[in-house]
Order: structure tokens, then C-alpha cells, then sequence
């Protein structure tokens, strides 16, 4: 389930991406990367557990399905958190510096 | 357990060499008459150092979450050993050995597919240079 819920963020990201690009004023490529990467490695732990497990890798239990996806949904949280700041930081718009230099009339 | 350990120690080199690299190209295009920034850009090459970088990205990103991932099962904590595994040695020996097999296969499968990223930006970038004289 957390594979899943991360590629399923992935595709949504480069979507958008794809859809804002050449323009890169939110930075969603960062967003990319880092779903895409999370998810070539969940897929090689994936492999090793349905190595291990065989079949029963598909079907498991109610209880550490809804965990996983819970820690799919907080993966994907953790995620935008990072690239919010990384955004704030890097300010491409320069939004953050408007604000806070501005001088009050 | 601590499979994420060897993409980081990835991320951290090909960082070092992307920096080096992006310098590097610097110097080069500012020794060139009439080159500079966006250079590449109007030649159709994308630099080797932010080729690099998408790379560094995909590690360092997918190594943040699963760390995370780690910290969600108890694996790693926030104070000494940091590793929970650590602690025990025959827990160590598991460790090592899952580093070795799923830490490198990680590592591994990022790069072999930044390297078929590589070999498709290649050949778009063939392809554009080959419009280029046709264009102008």
C-alpha cells in the first residue's frame, strides 16, 4: 500500500508537471524526484518481501493494509512539507521576500 | 532496517560530483568567447552536471521518505545508536546483510534507471541537434 500510494503520487506530480512545464515557478519537479525515487525503492523491498513471502504478499492482512496506507498517506504528507519549504526557501516568485521586506505605507 | 544507509552514501557522491561538475562547466563556458549562462540551453545539450543532479534528487528525496518509513517501524530513533539494530550484535549481522542485499538493489535499480533516462535524453538531444541546421 505505501508503494502504491507513493507512485500514485508520483504519476499525479509528473502530471502536473508535465501539464505547468517549461514553466518550474512551484518547483513540482523536486516533488517528482523525490516520489519517483521513493518508489523505485519501495519496489525493490517489495520484490524481497514477495521473494520471501510468495503469494501471500498479495494478500494481507486488513489491519497492515490500513497501516501501510496510513504511512503512505504520511510519506506523501512528509513529502509536500518538503518541498514547501524547499519553495519557501528558494522563493522563486519572490513572494516571501516581497512580504517581508516591505515597507509599510 | 537500515537499507536507505546506501543510497545517502550515493546521494552524497554524486552530489560532490555534480558541484564539481557544475564548476567546472562554469570555468569552461566563461573561457569561451560569447558562451555563458543558457549556453546549453540554446545548443539543445543539457549539462552533465544537471543530469547529475535529477540523480542526487531521486536519492536523496526517496532515502528522506524511506528514512522516514524507518523512523515509522522503530528502526531508527532519535538518540544513540540512532539504529535500534545497532545495539545487538547478531542484529547488526542482519543489518549489514540487508544493506548489502536491498540497500545496494535500491541503489542499484535508481541509477540503472537515471541511466536509461540518460540514454533517452541522448538521443532527444541527437535528434534536436540534427533539426537545428534545418530550422535555421
Amino acid at each position: 500500500m505505501t508503494l502504491l500510494t507513493t507512485v500514485f503520487a508520483a504519476i499525479i506530480c509528473t502530471i502536473i508537471w508535465y501539464k505547468n512545464a517549461p514553466q518550474n515557478d512551484m518547483k513540482v519537479g523536486i516533488l517528482c524526484w523525490m516520489f519517483w525515487g521513493a518508489s523505485l525503492m519501495w519496489l525493490v523491498d517489495a520484490i524481497f518481501e514477495y521473494a520471501e513471502l510468495q503469494a501471500e504478499y498479495f494478500t494481507p492482512e486488513p489491519a497492515d493494509m490500513l497501516n501501510d496506507f496510513y504511512l503512505g498517506l504520511s510519506v506523501v504528507a512528509l513529502g509536500l512539507v518538503i518541498w514547501l519549504v524547499i519553495l519557501l526557501i528558494k522563493d522563486p516568485k519572490g513572494v516571501v521576500r516581497t512580504t517581508l521586506f516591505r515597507k509599510k505605507p | 532496517m537500515a537499507c536507505f544507509l546506501v543510497p545517502v552514501a550515493e546521494a552524497v557522491v554524486t552530489t560532490v560530483i555534480a558541484k564539481a561538475a557544475k564548476s567546472r562547466e562554469t570555468e569552461s563556458a566563461g573561457s569561451k568567447p560569447g558562451s555563458g549562462k543558457g549556453r546549453f540551453e540554446t545548443e539543445n545539450k543539457v549539462p552533465f552536471s544537471r543530469k547529475l543532479k535529477w540523480l542526487s534528487n531521486m536519492l536523496w528525496g526517496g532515502s528522506a521518505l524511506l528514512a522516514f518509513e524507518h523512523v515509522w517501524h522503530g528502526e531508527v530513533v532519535p538518540w544513540f545508536p540512532f539504529l535500534t539494530a545497532a545495539s545487538d550484535p547478531a542484529e547488526t549481522a542482519e543489518m549489514l546483510a540487508e544493506m548489502a542485499t536491498v540497500g545496494v538493489s535500491m541503489a542499484v535499480l535508481v541509477t540503472a534507471v537515471w541511466g536509461v533516462m540518460l540514454l533517452v535524453t541522448n538521443a532527444m538531444e541527437k535528434k534536436a541537434l540534427k533539426a537545428q541546421p534545418a530550422l535555421n
